[in-house]
């Protein structure tokens, strides 16, 4: 069995995160690393790679990523959280790739890598967070699409996921292979220990371009890009802010601060009437 | 001329989902004059409670859609459905709600018709050279962007809020066009099954993605929302949470604010015992006006808050709701 994740590398959001005069992300800030909800995706690919070889079978994980230089790290991360193998999508002309776009280089990349049984991928990237990517990619692969799994098994060819929506709450199954996107909920990834660092190492990551899984490259990056930043600004600071510490009477200044800016309403909400 | 379609997402009971209406209302301007705003309805719940509605909030013809056999909640099935009307209706413009399940299907209908996708907009309007072009803010809300759409046909997912809705003036209340159509969907998007399905119960508060002011609780409620929900009735106000009072299973994961839960622009956002880690901050820090009680003078919300106080919330957060209760009453 092959599991595919595919990953990102996005910018550490715990560091100061900005935009270019271009309006894409700047991202050779230099503390670069995997996106965090994608540790999820390997998480539970490695999971799962461990329980069909407990069973039995053989399986492997790849994980496959699209991007600058600086992208391999997001992949050699996958390998030390137990990702058997690697594959880097290098090519200038995928730089400014929107979401659809990036799902046309990573659906490339997994077709190249032959069958795969199941292909995951975490729920967002960190960076633009416009969770796109998931179903796109399964539209583009021909795959039934599971997303926004907060659990994942496999049984006889088939694979089920139970999923919480805003109204909702699913268990959704599909044959193999598949389309499974994963959320934070899903597990509690692997801290790799120095073992799994060092054994990473030895791990093959498998480099190629847009020639080699002939891809137009004016259909992907800035080329082939659907949108485009016009405009990109930091947010001004706010001012005017207060900070007091409870004397005991804090509960009453902040009731007459809201009502004064009118920030909750003077009379009770009579209910909103559509 | 433009035709604007917007996804009129409902419930169950047929109706509609509470930020449908600011759709309208955004698409009525991007139409602009001569242009035309249509509404999708995919499902067979009841149309009519909505239809006058959206009538009078300036939608002329609603496809109403069928899919067959075929589940319209599952994503793929709506992205055909949505596709298929797109093309039917000449539309150039398509505005949905953005949810997680829309995105799917936006992601879906991109492919279909070659559109460009915007998600999470908070504006949207045309520019000088008539392409559509949305606002968001992104980065945890540390920037604003204007983002344009290249293609003949854009889809922009707006969030909850964005548009204060209106209805259409000087006009008697009109009753859309209702265009029934039967779509037939492929194999590729019915091959995952719903095992299992259960609603949501219907809560009494507000939509916490679209409410007008948010009361959210965190670590330093030690798992008691009593007060914070004694307050939320008093000012309206839906309940939300932080990851970890969540997965402490002291309230429901769907009242999860955060980038990987429910984003929130609400007018108002009070957080209790609310630390504001980076995470949390990704969903809701394009709020309004911020207030924030915790004890921890460090806690990085107090970075953001527009009125902090440092402080018990179990002594602030009765003391202001009973304040504000002999205010307002009197």
């Amino acid at each position: 069995m092959r599991i595919v994740v595919c990953v990102k590398h996005v910018p550490d959001i715990q560091s100061e995160r900005a935009l270019g005069p271009d309006g894409r992300l700047v991202r050779d800030g230099g503390d670069g690393t995997l996106n965090e909800l994608d540790e999820n995706a390997v998480e539970a690919a490695v999971v799962l790679a461990e329980q069909a070889r407990d069973a039995g079978g053989d399986a492997e994980v790849v994980v496959v990523t699209a991007g600058p230089d600086d992208a391999e790290d997001a992949v050699r991360r996958g390998l030390q959280l137990g990702a058997d193998a690697a594959v880097h999508v290098l090519d200038d002309a995928v730089a400014g790739s929107d979401a659809i776009g990036t799902a046309t280089v990573l659906a490339a990349a997994v077709r190249h890598l032959g069958e795969a049984d199941l292909v995951v991928t975490g729920m967002a990237g960190l960076d633009g967070l416009t969770s796109l990517l998931p179903a796109a990619l399964a539209d583009l692969l021909d795959l039934p699409q599971l997303t926004l799994a907060s659990s994942v098994a496999l049984a006889d060819g088939t694979v089920t996921v139970r999923r919480d929506l805003d109204h909702a709450t699913e268990v959704l199954e599909a044959p193999l292979p598949a389309l499974v996107s994963v959320t934070d909920r899903a597990n509690e990834p692997r801290y790799p220990n120095f073992q799994a660092i060092m054994a990473a190492r030895k791990k093959p990551v498998t480099v190629l371009t847009l020639a080699d899984l002939g891809v137009d490259p004016a259909t992907v990056g800035s080329a082939g890009a659907r949108t485009e930043v016009v405009e990109a600004a930091p947010r001004p600071p706010r001012t005017d802010r207060v900070l007091v510490t409870d004397d005991g009477e804090a509960g009453r200044h902040l009731a007459a601060w809201l009502l004064e800016r009118d920030l909750v309403r003077t009379t009770p909400a009579t209910g909103e009437v559509l | 001329m433009a035709t604007v379609l917007v996804l009129l997402d409902h419930a169950d009971t047929g109706a509609l989902r509470g930020s449908v209406l600011e759709l309208a209302t955004a698409a009525r301007e991007l139409a602009g004059p001569g242009g035309a705003v249509h509404g999708v309805w995919v499902g067979d719940e009841p149309l009519d409670p909505a239809l006058p509605v959206l009538g009078r909030h300036g939608v002329s013809v609603v496809h109403a859609v069928t899919t067959g056999d075929a589940d319209p909640l599952l994503t793929p099935v709506l992205a055909e459905a949505v596709a298929d009307v797109v093309r039917a209706a000449g539309a150039t413009v398509l505005l949905a709600l953005s949810t997680f399940e829309n995105k799917e299907a936006a992601a879906r209908v991109a492919l279909a018709t070659g559109a460009g996708v915007v998600t999470d907009a908070a504006a949207v309007e045309r520019d000088a050279a008539g392409r559509v072009v949305a606002a968001k803010t992104v980065l945890a809300g540390t920037w604003t962007t204007r983002c344009a759409v290249l293609t003949e046909v854009a889809v922009v997912l707006l969030k909850a809020g964005a548009v204060v809705s209106s209805h259409v003036e000087d006009e008697a209340p009109l009753a859309p066009e209702v265009r029934p159509r039967s779509v037939a969907v492929t194999d590729r998007a019915t091959r995952v099954r719903v095992v299992e399905r259960t609603a949501q119960a219907p809560s009494d508060r507000p939509d916490l993605s679209s409410a007008d002011v948010v009361v959210v609780g965190g670590r330093g409620t030690g798992g008691d929302f009593g007060p914070l929900e004694a307050l939320a009735d008093e000012v309206g106000a839906a309940v939300g949470a932080t990851r970890v009072a969540t997965d402490e299973g002291w309230i429901g994961h769907e009242a999860q604010i955060g980038q990987t839960g429910v984003t929130v622009s609400p007018r108002l956002y009070l957080g209790f015992g609310v630390s504001g880690a980076v995470h949390h901050r990704g969903g809701m820090q394009a709020s309004g006006t911020v207030v924030a009680v915790n004890e921890d003078p460090e806690a990085p919300i107090f970075e953001i808050a527009d009125y902090g106080v440092v402080g018990d919330l179990f002594q602030v957060v009765p003391q202001l709701t009973e304040e504000l209760r002999r205010l307002r009453r009197g």
